[in-house]
């Protein structure tokens, strides 16, 4: 089964999503991005969804939790790059995705976790660096 | 003995043409077009010509059925006559008594020439007002049409000029709404919104809605509706311009909007410009100022 790819840079954990999203995966990388803020501690999670054309109730549930979950580990999450059309549609769906931050692409969502991090001091930087294994 | 209706009419336009046309002009002089000024007596009395002469023609073709094949070019020429008064402005009247105005000169002619033959009298004026009748109808009908056209046309034309999205700085974009907020114009005012923020990059939108008569739960709904899509796309949205019975209507009815919400576009546009790192600031001291 393919997964999504995980990418660390500093402490944000950057996640482009460049397949159709199914169920399936959407589960998988709730999974492996909560695995991977523990094993790194890391302070942001980027989302970047430019290529993500169709979204369903699902989906938008997955973006919730994943906020969520990353938000009781301490990692702000950042959702970036949204099209009209899926922004519309999670409207009509009634998901309004609060509680996550949006951006309009991966250069302001990394902007808004800097100014995050420079708020509570501790600099771009992750406290533990690299994977323990 | 059966009297053809149509061959009684037919001859009685043929032999009396000159004064059939002379009555018609006189009653269409009469008639109010001509005094609105829309129209040249010249034009008038030449277009009663043509639709004079096509008429002989088509009842001499045969036939009393103003809807048959030999009518079309009399109906094509009264629709563009109809087309052209809607367009003119001419009141739905005065276009239909353009062809109703023939029927005096008609039955008058019909009166004369079968004076002793009562059956032959009747018999062409029931053909005379079934012709004309239908043909007045043809006119009233592509009248209507036309002006359901002019009225179509409008209305696209409101709905597409109602949703102009302006840039007012970097990054910072203005929406100003006028008119009643319905289903269908959010779709198009949220789908324009969302695109201009990704065309301009926007990271503030201003919706202004000094142009709204009226706020209910609806389109507060509709409002919310635009700012959360605009907030997933990563961009902020102030609502401005609400107005003070609005306002207070909308607390009255317990509408609540619940974003950043400023008196006038101006108060706005200053919060946009200072949440993007920006300020306005005089040149100079004024006169004013400098007195002080």
């Amino acid at each position: 089964m393919d997964r999504i790819p995980i990418l660390k840079l500093g402490g944000v954990l950057i996640v482009t999503i460049q397949v159709d999203m199914h169920d399936r995966l959407a589960l998988a990388l709730e999974e492996d991005l909560t695995t991977m803020i523990a094993r790194t501690g890391a302070r942001g999670v980027l989302i970047e969804i430019s290529a993500l054309e169709i979204v369903d109730s699902f989906i938008g549930r997955m973006l919730v939790s994943i906020a969520a979950v990353s938000r009781v580990l301490d990692a702000e999450t950042v959702l970036a790059g949204m099209r009209p059309a899926v922004a519309i549609t999670l409207v009509e769906l009634g998901l309004e995705l609060t509680g996550i931050r949006t951006a309009l692409n991966v250069e302001r969502g990394m902007a808004l976790l800097k100014a995050r991090f420079a708020e509570d001091g501790d600099g771009f930087g992750s406290d533990r660096d690299g994977l323990d294994d | 003995m059966r009297v053809d209706g149509a061959e009684v009419l037919e001859r009685t336009l043929t032999e009396d043409e000159a004064a059939i046309l002379e009555a018609w002009n006189i009653s269409l002089r009469e008639g109010t077009s001509l005094q609105s000024g829309r129209i040249r007596e010249a034009e008038l009395q030449t277009q009663a010509k043509i639709v004079f002469g096509q008429l002989q023609g088509a009842l001499a073709s045969g036939g009393i059925d103003a809807d048959a094949e030999h009518y079309a070019a009399l109906r094509e020429t009264l629709a563009d006559i109809s087309r052209s008064r809607a367009i003119q402005g001419f009141s739905p009247t005065d276009t239909a008594n353009f062809i109703f105005a023939l029927k005096e000169p008609i039955f008058e002619a019909l009166r004369r020439k079968s004076a002793v033959d009562a059956t032959k009298l009747a018999a062409g004026v029931w053909a005379a007002g079934k012709v004309l009748d239908r043909l007045g109808l043809h006119t009233m009908e592509v009248f209507l049409a036309s002006r359901e056209d002019v009225i179509g046309r409008q209305g696209q034309e409101i709905a597409e000029l109602s949703t102009p999205v302006v840039r007012l700085w970097d990054g910072i974009l203005a929406l100003p709404l006028i008119g009643t907020l319905d289903s269908a114009r959010t779709g198009v005012v949220m789908e324009n919104l969302l695109q201009a923020i990704v065309d301009e990059e926007a990271e503030i939108a201003i919706i202004d809605i000094t142009g709204v008569p009226t706020v209910d739960t609806l389109v507060a709904q509709h409002l919310l509706k635009t700012v959360a899509a605009a907030r997933l796309m990563g961009a902020d949205c102030i609502v401005s311009g609400i107005r003070p019975q609005i306002a207070q209507t909308m607390v009255h009815l317990g509408v609540e909007l619940n974003v950043v919400s400023k008196a006038t576009l101006a108060d706005a546009f200053a919060l946009a410009l200072k949440r993007t790192g920006r300020k306005v600031v005089r040149q100079q001291a004024t006169a004013t100022e400098e007195r002080r």
